[in-house]
Formats: structure tokens, sequence, C-alpha cells
């Protein structure tokens, strides 16, 4: 969907987004300036409704920040975050809480973040109790139920504990919980990178289907760009706190712009042998820097194999460079 | 003589719930310069396959079977010899480079140990063959590096730590348990570059545990398919990914999102995989096995030569001509280009 279509406005507006986390100072002196380790360092997208937007990176890039900033897990430092056109930077608790029936989470880590005391109905049953408290106890049975059989459960397992689960069905069970307020907006934090290949590709359908089912928006947050191509229409690539290239998802694929798209494309194994072997690799030099210290300029500039004397000089704005790709980089 | 010679292989661990068999009979064999690659899902077996070569199950596992390396078997042999062959002759990289280092001594004294128990070296002879392993993985300033503490290091940097330190002696054979698995793609893509020129270099013979097709691809010239602690499918590099013919094989081929190709859905494979502890029977892969007749539940296939190519070993009482039909009928039918 393009802005013009949208008569509504982006369901998720975020502008010029800035975590800043402050880091104890190495010097015992009152004086010396205080150091912030820049998490999210001016991150500017939209999101639309029914829209699924993959977020890439390496670690330490800040996604996971990101995706924690935009519904007030972690605090926001500057810029502004806006659902449904409305300024959630400042928000009070209440508002937050309204905020997030609409809006919710699933995590990484499938077993990790289920309560291992509750049982499947009560994990899937809890933001019912917490958001919609007039529901009669056999309406609220009757919703966990309809709900872990869409996700593919079975109803026997309504008693079990998360342990008696393996990741993939733990998962399943982190995306009913997240699904069952029918919320616009599911933001997805690594949803597949803890599970087997023959599972990750179960519960990629799953979603798709739920999405095109439920009309949901996706923050699809993933390292694997394999994954997220199959899921996302536009994807943001991040680097060290900030966006290096946001476009369309045929666009970033076969043409990427950013040096360092093309370099994070190139980098993955291809499971074909003759492909993978007769591939030209852009190997990237050494490390990712330390956030504390950014480089000046580019923050790609001291890995970025195009790079030149300007390069550390000016951070690259985002740029519109055809209809569907933005890209900071000066070369381009 | 094969340089290693691995049969039989079987790995038992005695628990509270009885004995459970995480690995049953493998078997292969390595060359100078040769790479096998053994891919499989998590609690396949993989892990504790490489580490009953070396020794190193926990205290209630048990392995069976030979690991013959230059004719002398592994398993049957006092610790204290086997001790001079480990580390030395065969060495092991571990997928946490975090943890299988000792944070409490520089890399220095880490590298330094090896060669003073291996060969005998004294420190300042081993400190400049260690700052030599480190310049071989290109580790900047190697001379000032060696003195820092592993917790200095990054990621990328930690297992290039662990690289070197494994070739310090070198070794015939190189056994890498997933060792790109917690990097980066960028920082992995270096890693495997790096083996690829150490292989090149030395001559070793590699044997890379991954659960990443794709890294298998690039690396490996033998590829072993393991599932629920058995072979499944094992053959060249060439005719696992071009001719699978193990449902299994093709299954997870199908199942790894790839750049290239069309916005299809994903062919998953459906349920979930076995428990160790109780495994079925027959094939441990029937119930999930979408062309299963009736006595992969009852019957467990002998893994044997592949009547479609003799190089190709493969456990399925299927033929080779109905998997690759029952492929060719669930791609269509999910509406999936090949």
């Amino acid at each position: 969907m393009t802005r013009e279509e949208s008569t509504m406005g982006p369901l998720l507006a975020v502008k010029d987004l800035r975590v800043h986390f402050a880091i104890r100072s190495e010097s015992p002196w009152p004086w010396t300036p205080k150091r912030a380790l820049k998490a999210v360092d001016g991150v500017s997208f939209d999101l639309h409704a029914g829209e699924t937007l993959g977020i890439v990176g390496e670690s330490g890039c800040g996604k996971s920040t990101l995706a924690r900033a935009l519904i007030n897990l972690v605090p926001i430092t500057a810029g502004s975050v806006a659902w449904h056109g409305e300024e959630m930077r400042g928000a009070t608790a209440q508002q937050w809480q309204a905020k997030r029936k609409a809006v919710q989470m699933i995590f990484q880590d499938p077993l990790a973040s289920l309560d291992p005391r509750m049982t499947v109905s009560q994990i899937i049953g809890e933001p019912l109790r917490t958001h919609c408290p007039e529901l009669t106890p056999a309406e609220h049975q009757e919703r966990v139920l309809a709900m872990m059989l869409r996700v593919g459960l079975t109803a026997q397992q309504i008693n079990r504990y998360p342990h008696e689960f393996s990741g993939g069905q733990c998962q399943r069970i982190g995306i009913a919980r997240a699904l069952i307020l029918k919320p616009q907006v599911v933001i997805c934090d690594e949803p597949v990178s803890a599970l087997d290949v023959s599972i990750q590709a179960q519960i990629i359908n799953l979603l798709k289907e739920l999405q095109a089912e439920m009309g949901l928006a996706l923050i699809f947050i993933a390292h694997d760009l394999a994954v997220v191509k199959h899921i996302s229409q536009r994807v943001m690539v991040m680097y060290l706190g900030r966006a290096m290239e946001i476009a369309e998802k045929h666009a970033l694929y076969d043409t990427p712009r950013h040096p360092y798209t093309q370099a994070l494309l190139s980098a993955i194994p291809v499971p074909d042998p003759r492909l993978e072997r007769a591939k030209t690799l852009r190997l990237l030099q050494g490390d990712l820097p330390s956030p504390v210290n950014p480089p000046s300029g580019c923050v790609f500039c001291t890995r970025c194999p195009k790079a030149t004397a300007d390069c550390g000089q000016e951070r690259p704005a985002l740029r519109q460079l055809t209809e569907q790709t933005q890209c900071a980089c000066i070369l381009d | 003589m094969h340089l290693m010679e691995v049969k039989q292989l079987g790995v038992q661990f005695q628990t509270p719930d009885g004995v459970v068999s995480a690995v049953n009979g493998i078997g292969f064999t390595l060359d100078r310069g040769e790479t096998l690659g053994i891919v499989g899902e998590s609690g396949s077996g993989k892990s504790q396959s490489v580490l009953a070569i070396m020794g190193l199950l926990a205290a209630n596992g048990r392995a069976t079977g030979e690991v013959l390396y230059n004719g002398k078997d592994l398993i049957s042999m006092p610790v204290a010899d086997l001790n001079r062959i480990r580390g030395n002759r065969v060495a092991m990289i571990f997928q946490d480079p975090m943890t299988s280092l000792n944070p409490y001594l520089t890399v220095e004294r880490q590298m330094t140990e090896v060669l003073e128990f291996h060969k005998g070296m004294s420190r300042r002879e081993a400190r400049a063959k260690a700052i030599q392993a480190l310049d071989a993985v290109k580790m900047p300033e190697a001379a000032r590096r060696i003195m820092m503490y592993p917790h200095e290091f990054s990621g990328g940097m930690r297992q290039r730590v662990m690289i070197a330190m494994a070739l310090l002696c070198e070794p015939d054979v190189l056994i890498a348990d997933e060792p790109t698995t917690a990097l980066d793609v960028t920082v992995q893509a270096q890693i495997l570059v790096l083996m690829r020129e150490l292989q090149r270099d030395f001559g070793t013979a590699i044997v890379m545990i991954t659960h990443d097709l794709g890294v298998v691809a690039g690396l490996c010239d033998e590829v072993m398919v393991l599932y629920g602690g058995q072979v499944m499918e094992q053959g060249s590099a060439e005719a696992i990914f071009y001719k699978p013919s193990h449902p299994y094989t093709a299954g997870l081929l199908a199942a790894v999102p790839r750049l290239e190709g069309g916005d299809a859905p994903m062919i998953a494979i459906p349920g979930a995989p076995p428990n160790m502890a109780r495994l079925p029977t027959g094939c441990p892969f029937a119930e999930r096995c979408v062309m299963a007749l009736t006595q992969c539940e009852s019957v467990r296939p002998v893994l044997g030569a592949a009547g479609h190519d003799a190089q190709v070993l493969r456990a399925c009482h299927l033929s080779f001509d109905d998997v690759t039909q029952g492929l060719q009928r669930l791609k269509s039918g999910q509406g999936a280009v090949p």
C-alpha cells in the first residue's frame, strides 16, 4: 500500500525515534561528560494497516530495542511514536494499557516467554482477563479454545504446562496469546530464530494465514533475510541503531542499494552447492563498532567496502532514491 | 587405510527414565583434505556423535562401536593415550566460543598450554608459534591481542581464537560443532572463508556439524543427514542437494527459506521431532513423513546403497522414484516453484 492510498493515515508513524541508555562513566570525576549507549538513533518509518514490515540487522543493531520502544517496554529518549495518529511519547501508563489491546508482541524464546507455572489456558486467557474482564467464564473458555485450535493446538492440551510442549508448540501458544484480543498490529521479535528449519516454515505459514484472516499488520524482526523475505512487503535494514535502507521487498532483494544491504545479502549461505561455490562474496572487514562510540559520519563507514573520505564527515539521511527505495548513503 | 573411519558408532545415556539412545550406528570415512557435513535438527544426535569421537561424553553417556584414527580405536583407548591424540592430531571447535574458552586465563596462556603439553615447547617458542597461528586466522595485531582475556574479544574474534587454538598442532582432523551458529551472517561468511583457506593450506580434514544447509553447500564434499539419532541419507553434496532420495532430506531442503524464488508458502514438515527416550520401533521420521507407508511405522529401514546412485546410502522403504514423485506432488499441491 502506498501512502496516497491509505485514507486513514498510517497505523503507526515513527519519527526520528531515539533510545539511549545511560551507562556508568569509567572516570571517577563528576565533570566528565555522561556517556550513552545509542541503541536506536534516529529511526523513522510508517506502518499501514494489514502490511508487514520486516526489520533485519545483525545482533546489536537495535532492532529489538526499537520493537520494545514502540510499545513503551523501554523508555523513549527522543522522537515520536504515534499509534493511529495519537502521539504516545509521554503517555501515561493507562493510555499505554488501552493501546496495548490493539498492539501485541511475540517473543524470540518461546519457552522463556511463557510463565512455567501457568497452564496453557491461563496463559492464552490472561490478555482477556486484563482487557475484557466483562466476559463470562464460559465465553472466556470458548475464546481460548477457539484460538488454541486456530493455531494448531488441540483441545486436550488446554490444561498442560509450557514445559510439556516442544519449541514450535510453545511458539504457537505465544501466537495464540498475542492474537486472542484480535489486535491490529503484532510485533514479532525474532519469532522463529530459536526453532528448527522444519518448524520455522510451519510458524511462518501460520503467521501468514492468520494475517490474511484477521487483517493484521506485522512488524517482523529477524536476522535471517531469507525468512523476512517470505513474510514482508517492505523491509528495513538496520545497522548500529540506524536505518540503512527501507525498501519494498522485491526492490530490496533484487537491487539492494546500500553497501551494507549488499554485503548482508551476499553473506547468506545459499543451500545449493553450485550457486554457493560460484558466488562472489563481498566480505566485510572487522566487527560491529561499539554503539557507545559510533563512528563519525556514516556509522557503516569503518567496514564499508566503498567508503570514501567524505563518508566520515556527515551522517547521511535516509533519502528517497526511487519510488520503492529509501537509502542512507551519500554514494548513491 | 582411511585417516579416520567410524563404524557403527552409538551413544547411550543412562537417565532416571531409562536408557536413551542418542545415536544409533552411524559410520563414515574421512581422508586428508576432505570435508564431511553432519546435518540435523536439534536432538538429532549430531553433537553427541562427535563428542563420543572425542571421548567427551557426559558421565552418564557410553559410546559403542569403533572410531579408528590411523587404525587405532579411540573409543577403547586409555585416556592417557587419547589425550595425546585429541587436541593434537584431532582437534575440535565448539559452538559458543565464550563458554569454551577459560575466562580466567589470557589467550596466550590457553594457547601456549596446548603446545607445551603436546609438543614440549618452551613458553617462548610456544608464544611465537601461537602468535603465528593468530596471524594465520587473520587476527589483527596478534602480538598485542594475545595478552588479552577472552571477554575482551568480539564473538567473531573469539571464534578465530578457537580456530587458531585448534590448528596449533596442525591436526589431521578438525571437528567443528556449529562453529558459526552463534555468529552474525557477515561474520559467519568471514569464518567460513577462513576455514576454506586453512583447509586448502594445511590439508586438514574437517567434520562440520551444522543445521544450516547453506553452510554445508559451501563447504562440504560429503553430507550425512541425521534424524532421531539415525542416518537418513549419506552421500556426496551434489547427490544430497540435487537428488535427495529420502523424504526427510527432501523436506528439509524444501523447508529452508531461500532468497531466490517466489512468494509461495514455505513447505513445512508437519509435526515435531521425536522424543529420544521413546523412539518409535519403525523409522523415526515415519510419523512426520507425508509419504509414509504402513510398514514404515513398524519396520526400521536399514541403511543401504541406493538404487539410483551407488555412492549414496539411504534408509527408507520407499524407492527413489517414489520419493521424487511424492516431492513433486507436494510442491505442485502447495503451488511452489521447485
